[in-house]
């Protein structure tokens, strides 16, 4: 197993490296005097000059890329030219609600997807597979701003139970921390259960049909635990590399979600940021998440050689 | 042994199960509704509409009626004319920018899939580290640098587009390209340009052109999300995503500016994404017995 | 036969819709086992044979219909409620099927496998369980049972996964076991081994056997009796002796016929049945052998024969022109 680790964080350096160097060239190659917007109306062509010597914009494009890398090595990210804040503070106050978010989300996803999955891969074909496998593809047309309005329409406006918009930290409120998210985190989780729901039905039909599941039978198993042990694992791989993959769709969610329903996370920092021409936040937050989105499908894959040790020994 | 004559049991009756998959009602009325928003985008200006610009201010947030069928929004302008020049502009961008991700990323996909080696390692390589940044993130931070127009918006998300399309021609170019009538091609002494634009384009075309269509409304999706948050299409062009935006801010009074172009938003991406899923079914290469 | 039938197939037919039309799969098939005896079932591919197993264990496909009883123990399978069946099975009736790499779990441990069979029905904690899990293991002469427990079905060859399958058939004592051609997807030189370790079983448990083979070869000397089936219906059927010395259906000799024998010539044509089986959907109105049959004449392919009793006590087939006897031709 550890070989395999090793092996998988190998590949891992080249492609954060060219995600680093993605991030920066966006940021260096396009138009816009990033000393020309900090000076804004104080600007003249001295100051202007003497900033970019400072910010050291005036050197070749390699070296700026090198000394910025290097000072992302070292933890500097940047600073930001509006708040004073160092891009890791800002990251760092905004990540927990973001990751809350996305995590209840995820949850969430996975309540309404796994048991339904389960549900219609038994009863493959009836009438309530086909609906529920009809309303699954609908839902995927809804994206999530609609979801969003819908449920604030519903629960907010009309029924009234529940804040339309808010954020109460979870050390001062659980409760009412976890009803501000209720509907934030149900708004990402209506996009992403039917993906999850259609890749895990597809899989257990599949896996149903196999000869161990009627030699489970055969050997006068509990229903539950032949659907549970013996159907569900075999049939989770794809389901966990689909929730992996999810998470970056997830990171897109929670802009929209975030900037919805008021909550201070890192979505909202990267809106933030995009409105005052924060440049500096707006590279470092990039660089960030991109990495983070790195890192989980590299956890993804791990997860994946766990479930199924044929792949550990190099069979599958 | 001579043949034997013999006599089927007629007991046993023999009633063959229709194994050709119709294209279903739902199909047709998805292309019905495509054409029919397709149809009125195009031809807007020969509709009798107010201008989707002109501010009624005493008419605000009207309902129904006569003279404004779908009443009017926030400003007093007509909610009809606007749905409909904001389908044009959803659909502008929803049809141009996958054409981006369709043409360059279906012939980086073809070339890489029939020429491997270095050039496909290449290819893949920069599609996997583009695709390591999750896409509206992106989306959002290039429209901030390069700033809100119409181009540009299409521009980006045509982009971001091309490395899903280039899987998808990768990925039937690889099947493909170890069938049969390819090799008898190259047996044949065929060229590399005569097989990859007689043999491989016409059978690549039709999954990709089913994944365009997907493509499509992830479009449309993702155009009215940043126009939602402001971040789309510029003022004063409107799109079905800035009509919901704005709709939110009445969704206590008048929910219905926000509902209606939410509404057509979702049947149209629903149309697409049904017509997109059975023609990928239809021609998924794997399937078919060639 | 001693004592009386343990397991009695009676009347069964299975059939089967699909797209191109009704299937018969099994045809008013009768059988019958007892006690602590073998009944091999011997067909080519498609003949019904492991539709008959699935039928008797109740496992048939969704869409598949059963008719017929089914009695085992006095009880009868076909009617019984869905929780007694499920305590019956693993219990007192068990199976082994023919690819051990596909009828064991691959993502769950040998020792898993096992455990949770003797858990189920033995009720038996975590500790104890792993003891007679690796004593079972020991007594299918698997090597180092305690390191096993934790291995995966992928890890261990095709005879030691069998091994484990009748490991699992055997752990709970049952009544009857069903082996659904246990050898077939094995190397010829395991074979041997698989069937003496099931024959040895067998005998010490006093445990009713049905070998399901397309191998005449398999169940002589190892089985009490065998049923010939051919295109779903039973065609002869008689102690294992009679059979081999006293045949009377062609299809048998013509079975017989097709093993290779040791002692033969070199390069000597194997005599293989020409022809192929019926189409199961398009049931003939005679003998679905007539087709592929040396002695048909017209009769055969008008009428279906039926079973009848032969001179010798539990011998029965079904033909219009058995071998050695002056009704059939001279052979």
């Amino acid at each position: 197993m550890l070989g395999f680790v090793a092996q998988r964080l190998l590949y891992l350096v080249p492609v954060l490296l060219a995600v680093s160097l993605l991030t920066f060239l966006i940021a260096s190659l396009l138009p816009g005097d990033l000393a020309y917007t900090i000076l804004g109306d104080q600007a003249t062509p001295e100051k202007v000059a003497a900033l970019r010597h400072d910010m050291g914009l005036d050197q070749p494009i390699w070296w700026r890329y090198l000394s910025w890398l290097g000072n992302v090595l070292q933890g500097d990210f940047g600073r930001s030219f509006r708040t004073g804040q160092t891009v890791l503070q800002a990251v760092a106050e905004r990540l927990p609600v973001s990751l809350e978010l996305m995590l209840l989300a995820q949850i969430g996803a996975l309540t309404i997807g796994i048991p339904l999955a389960i549900a219609c891969a038994v009863r493959s074909g009836s009438p309530f597979d086909r609906f529920m496998t009809g309303t699954a593809f609908s839902m995927l047309s809804v994206p999530a701003f609609l979801s969003a309005i819908l449920l604030i329409y519903l629960f907010a406006v009309e029924l009234r139970w529940l804040p339309a918009t808010g954020y109460i930290p979870f050390h001062e409120d659980p409760v009412g921390n976890l009803r501000c998210f209720l509907l934030p985190a149900l708004t990402l989780a209506l996009g992403e259960w039917p993906v999850l729901m259609r890749v895990l039905r597809s899989d257990m039909i599949a896996t149903l049909q196999e000869d161990y599941i009627a030699m489970a039978r055969a050997k006068g198993l509990k229903p539950s635990r032949i659907l549970l042990v013996h159907a569900l694992k075999p049939s989770s791989l794809t389901l966990v590399t689909v929730t992996g993959i999810n998470i970056g769709r997830l990171i897109g969610g929670t802009v929209i979600v975030e900037s919805i329903f008021a909550l201070p996370g890192i979505g909202r920092l990267l809106l933030n940021a995009i409105f005052t021409r924060d440049l500096i936040i707006l590279q470092g937050v990039v660089l960030i998440v991109a990495l983070g989105y790195v890192m989980i499908n590299f956890i993804v894959d791990l997860l994946y050689a766990a479930l199924d040790p044929r792949i550990r020994h190099g069979h599958a | 042994m001579a043949t034997l004559e013999l006599s089927v049991d007629e007991a046993a009756a023999v009633s063959p199960v229709r194994r050709t998959r119709r294209l279903g009602l739902l199909f047709w009325i998805a292309i019905g509704w495509m054409t029919f928003v397709f149809a009125l985008a195009a031809f807007a200006d020969l509709l009798p509409l107010p201008s989707p610009f002109h501010m009624d201010m005493l008419e605000r947030r009207a309902p129904m009626s006569a003279e404004h069928w779908l009443g009017t929004d926030g400003l007093g302008r007509d909610v009809l004319s606007r749905l409909i020049y904001g389908a044009r502009i959803s659909l502008i961008v929803g049809l141009c920018a996958p054409v981006i991700g369709l043409t360059i990323g279906g012939a980086l996909g073809i070339l890489a899939g029939y020429f491997r080696g270095r050039f496909e390692t290449l290819v893949v390589g920069s599609m996997d580290t583009l695709l390591a940044f999750p896409p509206l993130i992106l989306a959002l931070a290039v429209t901030a640098y390069l700033g809100q127009s119409l181009v540009n918006l299409t521009a980006i998300l045509g982009v971001l587009g091309i490395p899903a399309f280039m899987r998808v021609a990768r990925a039937t170019t690889l099947t493909l390209a170890r069938r049969e009538f390819v090799i008898a091609a190259q047996a044949l002494g065929a060229s590399h340009a005569r097989i990859l634009l007689r043999e491989l384009l016409p059978n690549v075309f039709l999954p990709l052109f089913a994944f365009f269509l997907l493509g499509v409304a992830i479009t449309i999706v993702v155009e009215g999300a940043l126009s939602f948050l402001g971040l789309g299409v510029p003022p004063p062009i409107s799109s079905w995503g800035i009509m919901i935006g704005e709709g939110r801010e009445s969704l206590e009074i008048a929910p219905r500016l926000a509902f209606i172009p939410a509404v057509t938003m979702f049947l149209t991406v629903l149309s697409f994404n049904l017509v997109g899923d059975t023609l990928r079914a239809l021609t998924d290469p794997r399937q078919g017995a060639l | 036969m001693t004592g009386p039938a343990l397991l009695s197939v009676e009347d069964v037919s299975v059939n089967l819709p699909t797209p191109r039309g009704n299937l018969r799969a099994v045809d008013r098939v009768d059988l019958s086992v007892g006690a602590g005896r073998t009944l091999g079932i011997v067909g080519e591919s498609g003949c019904g044979k492991t539709m008959l197993s699935r039928a008797i264990l109740q496992l048939l496909p969704k869409k598949a219909m059963l008719s017929g009883r089914v009695m085992f123990d006095g009880e009868d399978l076909v009617r019984l409620d869905r929780e007694r069946l499920r305590k019956l099975r693993g219990r007192s009736l068990a199976v082994v099927f023919q690819d051990p790499m596909t009828s064991l779990n691959p993502v769950l441990t040998i020792g898993t496998q096992l455990i949770e069979t003797l858990q189920e029905h033995l009720e038996l904690d975590g500790v104890a369980a792993k003891m007679r899990s690796i004593e079972l293991l020991a007594a299918v002469g698997i090597p180092a049972p305690e390191q096993r427990l934790a291995q995966y079905p992928h890890q261990l060859s095709g005879g030691m996964r069998q091994r484990v399958a009748i490991a699992i058939a055997l752990s709970c004592e049952p009544k009857l076991l069903i082996a659904d051609e246990p050898t077939t997807a094995l190397d010829v030189t395991i074979q041997a081994q698989i069937l003496d370790l099931l024959a040895r079983e067998q005998r010490r448990r006093h445990m009713a056997m049905i070998i399901i083979t397309h191998d005449l070869g398999v169940v002589a000397g190892r089985t009490d009796e065998v049923a010939v089936m051919y295109a779903g219906r039973v065609v002869e059927r008689a102690p294992t002796p009679d059979l081999f010395k006293k045949m009377r259906m062609p299809y048998t000799e013509a079975l017989l016929a097709a093993i290779p024998k040791i002692d033969a010539k070199p390069h000597t044509p194997l005599p293989a049945i020409s022809g192929r089986p019926p189409d199961p959907t398009r049931p003939l109105k005679g003998c679905s052998f007539s087709p592929r049959c040396k002695y048909a004449w017209a009769q055969c392919q008008i009428e279906k024969p039926r079973l009848e009793d032969a001179d010798s006590p539990g011998h029965q087939y079904a033909c219009f022109r058995p071998l050695n006897t002056t009704a059939g031709a001279l052979t």
